[in-house]
């Protein structure tokens, strides 16, 4: 049973387990970039026949990422990681801290990288000397008495042996933050017309479930902006959170640049122009602007000014450039009636001051609501990733020693060394430490053989 | 002079480069290897000032944005990414034989730019991010060397069979294969090529689901051109697998090196054509 259970953990420790997912999960994701997903069963049944589309909804292939079969493919691949991460975590962690002076000194002086000199010193002044000699080197040496001599030790880069977990633990991470997503967050929309608030959105379950916010968003302004080529420049609305009915906070947002309040963040992500709505501005030139919303066909009253205006026809599209009629009083002169472009401006001259008014069509913009309380678990996951991946490939830890010993009544210094990655830097390592011991006139060494 | 004719001379200029380590490769035209080297520089100066000079334009007609945002951009960038990986890579190694299986694809993908539309167009919103730079830039340094790493996939191919099928005699293709560095070399600088590509392909997945978040809300959408470059990740990264842990190598890390091209391809290119998805700003129109 023992030995059974050690099978089927070896299996799941396995990189040939982590190569055959890789494989499927590469595999099936394509069937989802072909066939296109969410579409209701009849465009299926339109494109693919009726027996296909029916197996396609039974294999959930409309929704082919959240499938039961392609989750499991994603637990299988987390099931994977978790288990070779705990298989190896032991054996990582014994590299890392491992005591480079407990190795038997044998093999030792037997690392493929290796140099022996010799001193014309005795082995007590070498050591003394080295001591002086390795303080002002690029590695931090620690020493202890062997049965034949002495043994110094240093590494660098232990740490980077956890470049690999790293990178396998920011994939669980990763995960960990989508399941909190999508347990405890949510996607919904609203729509607020300019002047109005809402303290609803609504999800996006396919029944737009309305969720109850404990606060008010106003849009008190949208604004499109095109190109002269007519395509679309900017979206921008002017948003305003309330609470208890007070201002709390207020932004303008576009797209890329959205609003967050309580939890929740407001994207910018579309726009509609309200039918016969009107956003009115006037401001009495010198004094003080007022904005209105109003219906065409409708009398409205500035009572502090004593005006009365409307809007008498409305021309053209909803885009901008639509143009309006407007008739306008005060109480001191007759009225007058004038065209304006929409979101232009036209003065208007009375006896007693000037108006500058204004119109342009009354729009709700359209506004994507998340809740997603694991992103920032998924940030971590990708910084951890990006950072172990660069541990792990370009990052080595490399080690070196060197032993003092009396071999026919001469002092030997071997310096050996070994590295798990790049060889190539490890050398360049490993000459300027023998150049520097070379170079100090206190060890007197010269190279076994010359 | 604006920034169209200087791409123009590019192309021409990336041909030329590529006949040049062609031919050091094919008649062992040794002293043309700083020609080429020298030429390619130039060429790749010339076209970081057009890249420069279309940034500017850009900001002349009112537009003002990074020259990285549809596909004949893109397309130059990664010519651009190319030859700049290339000559790093040249620099390093010390060795011109990459050359005439690296450069050649630089040349393609400037000649692919030229088929399609090069008018500089506003920005849509919603690609008006400072993310557009990161995450473009980190994604093309990766297919940069993707395209080196399957160039040299093919130089791997090439040598290993030729020297099999004249194993005996020794003819003049073997002696032209001789020429190519050791295999053990060109598997080396495959590998290590893959695994900086890696590192950038990640990068460019992360910094485009960042962008994702922030302007959408959501990080990962499978939207066909995300799910392709996962599945690109995957394919690499059980090369990467393979090797380090069942010391994969030799011809089988040469043909991965062909097939996750492939797949960087498919990503890049294939998805805006045969697919739909929120990329669609990125296809030729």
């Amino acid at each position: 049973m023992k030995a059974k259970n050690n099978e089927i953990w070896a299996l799941f420790a396995s990189v040939k387990l982590a190569l055959f997912t890789f494989f499927i999960l590469a595999v099936t994701s394509i069937i989802g970039t072909v066939i296109p997903q969410g579409k209701e069963m009849g465009f299926y049944i339109e494109n693919f026949g009726a027996g296909t589309a029916k197996l396609f909804q039974l294999l959930n292939v409309p929704d082919m990422y959240n499938s039961w079969w392609f989750v499991s493919l994603l637990a299988l691949f987390s099931l994977n990681l978790i288990v070779c991460t705990i298989d190896r975590f032991p054996n990582i962690w014994r590299l890392v801290t491992m005591d480079n002076l407990a190795l038997g000194v044998d093999r030792i002086i037997k690392m493929p990288k290796r140099e022996v000199y010799t001193s014309e010193l005795d082995p007590a002044a070498v050591k003394q000397a080295l001591v002086d000699t390795l303080a002002s080197s690029a590695w931090r040496f620690t020493s202890m008495d062997k049965e034949h001599g002495t043994l110094f030790a240093a590494q660098k880069g232990n740490w980077t042996r956890l470049g690999v977990i790293t990178v396998h633990v920011s994939i669980l991470v990763i995960f960990i933050g989508a399941i909190i997503g999508s347990a405890l967050g949510f996607k919904a929309s609203v729509m607020i017309t300019e002047g109005r608030s809402t303290n609803k959105v609504y999800l996006y379950d396919g029944q737009a479930t309305p969720v109850d916010l404990d606060f008010e968003v106003r849009c008190d302004r949208f604004e499109l902006l095109v190109y002269d080529t007519g395509a679309p420049k900017e979206f921008t609305s002017d948003l305003v959170v309330l609470k208890d009915g007070k201002e709390v906070l207020s932004k303008s947002i576009e797209v890329n640049d959205p609003l967050q309040f309580g939890g929740l963040t407001f994207y910018q992500s579309s726009y509609q122009a309200i039918d016969n709505a009107v956003a009115v501005e006037l401001e009495k030139v010198g004094g003080e602007v007022k904005k209105f919303f109003i219906s065409p066909g409708r009398e409205v009253t500035w009572p502090e000014e004593g005006v009365r205006f409307g809007i008498v026809n409305v021309m053209g599209g909803a885009m901008g450039q639509a143009r309006f009629k407007i008739w306008f009083k005060d109480e001191k002169a007759a009225p007058s009636q004038f065209w304006v472009d929409g979101g232009k401006q036209v003065m208007i001259e009375r006896p007693d001051s000037n108006f500058a008014f204004s119109a342009r069509p009354l729009f709700a913009t359209g506004l994507q609501v998340t809740k997603d309380p694991g992103v920032w678990y998924v940030y971590l996951g990708c910084i951890m990733m990006l950072v172990g991946l660069y541990i792990a490939f370009f990052l080595s830890h490399r080690k070196v020693w060197l032993y003092i010993t009396e071999e026919h009544s001469k002092t030997q210094l071997h310096v050996t060394g070994t590295s798990n990655k790049n060889k190539l830097g490890f050398d360049n390592d490993f000459m300027a430490l023998t150049d520097h011991l070379v170079k100090s006139a206190s060890l007197k060494l010269t190279k076994e053989g010359s | 002079m604006n920034s169209s004719q200087l791409m123009g001379f590019t192309t021409f200029a990336y041909l030329a480069a590529s006949f040049l380590y062609i031919a050091i490769f094919v008649f062992r035209a040794k002293k043309l290897g700083i020609i080429a080297s020298v030429f390619t520089l130039i060429a790749f100066l010339v076209q970081t000032a057009a890249f420069g000079l279309r940034w500017m334009e850009s900001y002349q007609i009112g537009y003002g944005h990074a020259p990285l945002t549809n596909m004949y951009e893109s397309l130059v960038f990664f010519a651009w990414a190319i030859v700049l990986f290339y000559l790093g890579l040249e620099y390093k190694f010390k060795n011109r034989l990459i050359g005439a299986f690296a450069v050649p694809f630089a040349f393609l993908s400037m000649a692919l730019a030229t088929l399609t539309g090069d008018e500089i167009k506003p920005l849509i919103p919603a690609l008006q991010s400072n993310w557009l730079i990161a995450h473009v830039m980190t994604c093309f340094v990766g297919y940069a060397a993707f395209a080196v790493a399957c160039g040299m996939g093919i130089m791997y191919l090439l040598k290993s069979y030729g020297i099999e099928k004249s194993s005996g005699k020794k003819g003049r293709e073997e002696s032209l294969l001789s020429t190519l560095p050791d295999l053990n070399v060109i598997d080396d600088v495959t590998h290590k090529t893959i695994v900086f590509g890696f590192l950038w392909l990640s990068a460019g997945i992360i910094s485009g689901a960042i962008w994702a978040n922030s302007a959408w809300g959501t990080y990962w959408s499978w939207d066909p051109k995300e799910t392709w470059s996962l599945i690109t990740w995957f394919v690499y990264a059980g090369a990467l697998h393979a090797r380090f842990t069942k010391g994969w190598g030799g011809k089988r890390i040469a043909w991965l090196a062909i097939i996750g091209f492939v797949s960087v391809v498919f990503t890049y290119y294939g998805v805006n054509y045969l697919l739909s998805g929120l990329h669609s700003y990125g296809s030729a129109g």
